[in-house]
């Protein structure tokens, strides 16, 4: 499977350089490594959900213990996590640092995920929610540090979109 | 059995546990009983209650978390109850209000009214300890249980559907969001 394990390494210790000690998750093929990265780091709590907008709760539950935690979900998921992230994350002011993997993009085979990359940006900007794409190694921890930097000053979510060129190597 | 008096039958209890509730009819009861800063409630964002004890309580092992959620509210999240039980944290007790009624928007039967269990859904889900309560006293016991046993509990609690007359509090919704996150930190550092 040509997920980039070197690059799924980069955004691990990026949380890690970030003190992100919990990351919530439902798999998805681009998050393969990065999940069971964050499964065998003794320092980090992975949570496996059923469905995305439960990641939101859980973080907010996080950010209230004074815990650093870290969102991984494909575009679909953050859709599905949406009426979330309005109604409690906006609502209450709560830090979120969503890690969004980018599907249906250029270069996109699957037809299935072509949509969900239609609306993707669109519906971040329409949400407020700042984003950012990682698609280089060279700027993978200075972009996450900034993503979080940013959720922990202005108490809202922020978004990190995980580009094909970053992810995939084909 | 009436929510407000199961909850007026905990309320001396709740001092030292960190508790989170749904919107509506139950914020606004145990608000009427008593703001404390260890009491968050999350008026909105249907069915993340849970969600939002389960991350409390993984991340603060040492403190009891309480979530005061609703049949409606957790039948929009039922996968809360696969993720609580994957993990199974064993300082949460899971108190579920069941009024088979969205009662807050004009009491629209639940599908808890045509049988659905949902303590029969919480054990099969892996929840380790489920139980139902139809009166006070078996309620204020079995929150007691949950909370010594220190095992995840989900308790159902079988209520009239009957609430306020209104739910505003006079607490704002950020007021409450930042005292409930100091009083967390200031537990910390005593």
């Amino acid at each position: 499977m040509p997920v980039s394990l070197s690059n799924s390494k980069l955004i691990h210790e990026a949380l890690k350089e970030c003190d992100v000690r919990l990351v919530s998750a439902l798999p998805e093929t681009w998050l393969v490594h990065l999940i069971r990265l964050t499964e065998e780091d003794p320092g980090m709590q992975l949570v496996r959900l059923a469905k995305e907008e439960e990641a939101v709760g859980i973080s907010a539950g996080a950010y209230f213990a004074g815990v650093k935690s870290a969102m991984l979900m494909q575009n679909h998921g953050f859709l599905a996590a949406i009426n979330g992230i309005v109604s409690f994350a906006h609502l209450y002011k709560i830090p979120l640092l969503m890690l969004i993997s980018y599907r249906g993009s250029f270069g996109e085979r699957d037809p299935w995920q072509t949509q969900g990359g239609n609306v993707t940006e669109p519906l971040l900007r329409a949400l407020g929610i700042p984003y950012f794409f990682l698609d280089g190694e060279g700027t993978v921890k200075k972009r996450i540090r900034q993503a979080q930097t940013l959720a922990e000053s202005s108490l809202q979510p922020v978004a990190v979109l995980l580009t094909r060129d970053l992810m995939w190597e084909e | 059995m009436l929510r407000l008096d199961c909850l007026r039958s905990v309320y001396a209890e709740l001092e030292h546990c960190l508790v989170v509730t749904i919107m509506g009819a139950v914020a606004a009861e145990l608000h009427s009983l008593g703001h404390r800063p260890n009491f968050f409630y999350l008026q909105h964002a249907m069915g993340l209650a849970s969600s939002t004890g389960l991350g409390l309580a993984l991340c603060l092992p040492d403190q009891t978390v309480i979530v005061f959620d609703g049949d409606g509210s957790l039948l929009m999240n039922l996968g809360s109850l696969s993720t609580m039980a994957r993990y199974r944290p064993a300082n949460l007790v899971h108190v579920v209000f069941d009024n088979e009624s969205l009662l807050s928007v004009g009491g629209f039967p639940t599908a808890t009214s045509t049988g659905t269990d949902l303590e029969g859904i919480a054990r099969s889900a892996g929840i380790p300890n489920a139980v139902t309560v139809r009166s006070v006293e078996s309620f204020k016991a079995a929150v007691g249980d949950a909370v010594d046993r220190k095992q995840l509990t989900t308790i159902v609690a079988k209520v009239e559907a009957q609430g306020p007359s209104g739910y505003v509090t006079d607490l704002a919704l950020l007021e409450n969001r930042f005292q409930f996150r100091r009083y967390i930190q200031s537990l910390k550092k005593s």
